[in-house]
């Protein structure tokens, strides 16, 4: 636990001074933002594989016979015909249909859930769950968070580095499912999951067991230039497969159609916390929508640039929610809502930068998807 | 970190160099390693003057904006339009093509350090 205005290290924290990391607060955390070059560890990723410290992130237990039923009515995803060892994306819901926060669903049982929640969200969301969960017969929210390190390997060399360091045949995990299984002789829930757009694994360990599997990840990475990469190259790499960032594309005044994630919104489900709002909405058609852009003039847009649908606006219609040069791309690229009679492709609007107003044009969302093989 | 003895430097980080009645403008080694990667360069318009401390352009990283202050009073004579494609040229070669803008004027009664006492100076930051 970490005490309000001190950072937290996480298992990892020495590595990350002996790999020269530049260490930064972040959710309460004292985290790398890069080590050497975060265009570096961004391309290792996208060509190679890249060792992330995510740690810092939630997990939080939903167990009990009703577990499922108290899934169902936090998430506006639908949870019912998930199997063990599946993963599944969603929005833990507020009555307005906003986000308390996004997660990741994780089947562990029939009767327990994991979700990975985000770090800066982790004690709002126990607050919640936990309020709501009294009122609920046999469902328990247990707060795992201190029990697991999480690194996150990612790139298109994740498996043949991983595979080494255990039995599991990693090969027949498919995306969004995990094991509980092996990892260098400790136990490791292994997902094949990311927040990257490329191919890759989380792994949940024990605290303990963290600093030993980072070194043998690095070393073995080693021949391949494999990576250590930071904050800084994992706010770029979802950025450009178009995930979204909490506090940043979403929060608790966006609903999931709002930001385009109406593939996690299901109504063929039973009633849960939103399902009214969101369904007028859906019947409606949303105001405003998340759309991608890139600027067509000289200028980055970063969050918190007012959007201007006009160039002699005075008034911005809304911020750039996340927004920087792309390094895989090669553009200044961002997010951002705008009307939904403006969301077209091609559409212009722009952007203020400092002192001066600077074009852009809406796009398609992700910037990048990874060649599938 | 390198600092070369025949510049000097203001404590937010900017070199100069005296050249006759003009001085050129950089950001030091250590200020461009702090950055990181430039990927963009905002340069003021040649002909606009500027007192010490005004916020002569930006430079932006992938994950940061900073702005480059004046070190000395002038008006801008020249700017480095490499950096329009080459923005990298501030971290490659941060005292050499990877200059910003050329101001008139001269460092005479500005608090500026040499390159011991801007040594000194980052030492102390660092502490």
């Amino acid at each position: 636990m970490s005490e309000v205005g001190v950072a937290a290290k996480t298992p990892l924290f020495e590595e990350h001074l002996a790999a020269g990391g530049r260490m930064v607060e972040f959710a309460g955390f004292e985290l790398p933002v890069q080590y050497t070059s975060l265009t570096e560890e961004h391309h290792a990723v996208r060509t190679r594989a890249g060792l992330f410290d995510v740690s810092h992130m939630g997990e939080i237990a939903i167990r009990g016979p009703a577990a499922l039923d108290f899934v169902q009515l936090i998430s506006c995803n639908d949870h019912q015909k998930m199997a063990v060892g599946r993963a599944q994306y969603t929005g833990i819901m507020y009555p307005e249909g906003t986000f308390v926060d996004d997660t990741l669903v994780h089947k562990m049982a029939d009767d327990e859930f994991l979700l990975v929640v985000n770090a800066a969200n982790r004690h709002k969301n126990v607050a919640y769950l936990t309020e709501l969960a009294a009122n609920f017969d046999s469902a328990d929210v247990v707060d795992l968070s201190n029990n697991f390190a999480q690194l996150a390997l990612q790139g298109p060399l994740a498996e043949e580095i991983l595979q080494p360091l255990t039995p599991e045949n990693l090969g027949e995990l498919k995306y969004y499912r995990f094991i509980e299984g092996d990892i260098m002789g400790t136990a490791a829930i292994i997902a094949r999951t990311g927040y990257t757009g490329e191919d890759g694994f989380e792994l949940y360990v024990a605290p303990s067991a963290a600093p030993r599997l980072w070194r043998e990840i690095l070393d073995r990475g080693q021949p391949h230039s494999v990576l250590p990469a930071g904050l800084g190259a994992r706010d770029t790499l979802r950025f450009e497969a178009g995930m979204s960032l909490y506090g940043n594309d979403i929060d608790n005044t966006t609903t999931p159609l709002e930001a385009g994630l109406g593939w996690i919104v299901k109504f063929k489900k039973g009633d849960y916390i939103g399902r009214d709002v969101l369904e007028r909405q859906k019947e409606e058609g949303v105001e405003r929508k998340l759309i991608g852009f890139e600027m067509t003039e000289r200028g980055i847009a970063r969050h918190g640039y007012p959007v201007l649908l006009a160039q002699d606006d005075t008034e911005p219609f809304s911020y750039v929610t996340s927004g920087t040069q792309s390094p895989t791309l090669g553009k200044a690229l961002g997010m951002a809502y705008l009307p939904i009679e403006a969301t077209e492709v091609g559409t212009e609007f722009f952007v203020q930068i400092r002192n001066r107003t600077a074009p852009a044009r809406v796009v398609e969302l992700p910037f990048y998807s990874r060649k599938k093989v | 970190m390198t600092i070369p003895d025949d510049l000097m430097y203001a404590r937010s980080h900017e070199w100069i160099k005296i050249e006759g009645d003009s001085v050129s403008v950089g950001i030091s080694h250590y200020a461009q390693d702090q950055l990181g990667e430039v990927v963009y360069v905002e340069l003021p318009e040649v002909g606009t003057a500027f007192a010490v401390g005004d916020e002569l352009g930006t430079l932006e990283s992938v994950k940061a904006v900073s702005e480059f202050l004046a070190p000395v009073a002038g008006e801008v004579l020249e700017v480095n339009t490499r950096l329009e494609d080459e923005p990298n040229l501030v971290n490659d070669d941060s005292y050499g093509d990877g200059w910003l803008v050329r101001l008139s004027g001269s460092a005479e009664g500005e608090e500026l350090l040499d390159a011991a006492g801007y040594k000194e100076f980052l030492e102390q930051e660092s502490a």
